[in-house]
């Protein structure tokens, strides 16, 4: 528990003197986000109707931007090796990394949302079922895109490619998100698709960890 | 010799598969062959014209096989891939790079045959029925296996990687398939589904069974050529590789 | 038998363009697939074969 602490505390501390990354991955998520309106016209009821969509697809790129920061620093300067060798678990470490990358990356988004929600006209239940499918559905972004940013360590191309490899797995996190804010808007209530959100969060909180290390453990061979 | 006492680990090092597999290519072919005379057979002469599709539902007989075998080949991708991470082999994770392409092929295969069947049915050259959006997302997720293979220069560590990636994905393609019905049956009022199929007379399942076995035996021997050529690509500092009759002649 | 003349069987009850369309794209790509496999490792027992030679020809002068 200490060690899982420790590495939290650690990669916070890291993120708050280096605030120019995780800075620019949230204006990336206001800038896409603002991007549509423009790109598609100004009218409120299909502002409203693309809402869900743009908000969540915003968020995946906002994510998958700040993921090859979760591992790449250690990689490069050999504290992740350190930390495979540690008497700790690697997963539990890994464990850790994921949250603060998710309290570094995916909280500012949560609360970004509502805020740019607005934008697009959505109405106060909407605004609160997509705060809420966000705040579940980005930590799974988080464990997810975790095995990406692994498996891609010291690889060629490694921003593409780990985009390429990733946003195939965040369909579904995406699809039961957005949908989630469009039931809401269409009176039909987002309760299932916000349980389906949480089963989703539930099994990559169980199962990522876990390849995120084999994933590691290969890189580091 | 009983079964038992057959040593067919024997099989797992590159230099001894390699003539065998050489020797079952051409069966492979064979098999492929009489099952795709078979299957054209059926699709064009036997099978009747359909009611509401016209002679425009044959397509079917590409389209299926082509999905059944780009989900069988994927699984079949992870488990090797998986054989070679937990048992440490070389050949295993050989297959599995052999076997991507044939799959990512026959995943485009079944997208683009599925355009066409949509253009003239529906209308449009894109549907986003569940299937063929299922089947859009894993060809994207063989590109993915296919590109870090590519990325990554040490061929164990591009095997493990791989592995680790197939896994991942083939727990989450049973996920994805799931979310995107869900996703379009909500939007069902706009969009329409090629999941209703005609009425299967008999005739048309035989069709679509023979052209996927046909499609099955292809890939066989498609996978088997190419991880030969995998093989002597990645063993050719080996003595044995210098040997071969191939290579003397 | 469904088909009354091969120019029935071409045309494909007016479906002509997208059953051969497919059929066709299948054929293609299994022959482009078949092509550039093949290629792939006779390039390499090619590569194999100049080794083989090489190692042959640093025998002889040795």
């Amino acid at each position: 528990m200490k060690a899982l602490l420790a590495v939290i505390h650690r990669d916070l501390l890291i993120a708050m003197r280096r605030k120019a990354e995780v800075l620019t991955a949230l204006f990336f998520f206001v800038i896409v986000t603002s991007l549509f309106p423009l790109g598609i016209g100004p009218e409120p009821a299909l502002l409203r109707k693309i809402a869900p969509g743009v908000l969540w697809v915003g968020a995946l790129l906002a994510t998958m931007l700040g993921l090859q920061r979760m591992f790449a620093a250690d990689y490069a300067d050999g504290t992740l090796e350190q930390m495979a060798l540690s008497p700790q678990p690697l997963a539990l470490l890994v464990a850790g990394k994921n949250v603060a990358h998710w309290l570094v990356c995916g909280l500012p988004l949560v609360v970004l949302a509502p805020v740019l929600g607005l934008q697009f006209g959505l109405d106060g239940q909407s605004l609160a079922v997509l705060t809420l499918g966000l705040l579940i559905g980005t930590p799974v972004l988080s464990l997810v895109g975790s095995v990406g940013a692994a498996l891609t360590l010291g690889v060629r191309g490694g921003g593409a490619l780990l985009s390429l490899l990733v946003l195939p797995l965040y369909v579904p996190t995406l699809i039961f998100g957005a949908g989630a804010v469009e039931a809401q808007q269409s009176g039909m209530g987002a309760s299932g698709h916000l349980s389906l959100l949480a089963a989703l969060l539930a099994l990559a909180a169980f199962f990522a960890p876990w390849a995120t290390t084999t994933a590691i453990r290969i890189a580091l061979e | 010799m009983k079964p038992l006492d057959f040593h067919w680990f024997r099989f797992a090092s590159p230099a001894t598969f390699y003539p065998l597999a050489g020797r079952m290519i051409p069966l492979f072919w064979l098999l492929a062959a009489v099952f795709g005379v078979a299957g054209l057979w059926v699709s064009f002469f036997v099978a009747p014209t359909d009611a509401t599709q016209g002679e425009g539902y044959r397509i079917i007989f590409v389209h299926v096989p082509a999905s059944w075998m780009s989900m069988f080949i994927y699984i079949m991708m992870a488990t090797w891939a998986g054989i070679g991470l937990a048992f440490n082999t070389r050949l295993a994770g050989m297959m599995a790079q052999a076997l991507a392409p044939t799959g990512a092929l026959m995943a485009l295969l079944s997208l683009w045959t599925g355009a066409l069947w949509g253009k003239p049915m529906w209308g449009t050259w894109w549907v986003w029925d569940a299937r063929l959006t299922s089947e859009l997302v894993l060809l994207f997720l063989y590109l993915g296996f296919i590109a870090l293979q590519a990325a990554i220069d040490e061929p164990r560590r591009a095997d493990k990687a791989g592995a680790v990636l197939a896994l991942v994905g083939v727990v989450n393609v049973p996920i994805i398939y799931f979310s995107v019905k869900w996703w379009n049956t909500l939007h069902q009022g706009a969009s329409v589904s090629l999941t209703r199929a005609p009425a299967m007379a008999q005739a048309m399942l035989w069709g679509m069974l023979l052209m996927a076995l046909c499609f099955w035996m292809y890939s066989i021997a498609m996978a088997l050529t190419r991880v030969r050529a995998i093989i002597l690509e990645r063993e050719a500092t080996h003595d044995w590789t210098h040997g071969l009759e191939e290579v003397m002649a | 038998m469904n088909w009354g003349s091969f120019a029935d069987f071409l045309a494909m009850g007016g479906y002509a363009p997208y059953v051969w369309g497919s059929f066709g794209f299948a054929l293609v790509a299994f022959a482009a697939e078949y092509v550039l496999v093949r290629h792939r490792w006779t390039a390499i027992v090619g590569n194999l074969k100049r080794q083989a030679i090489a190692a042959r020809l640093d025998e002889e002068m040795a």
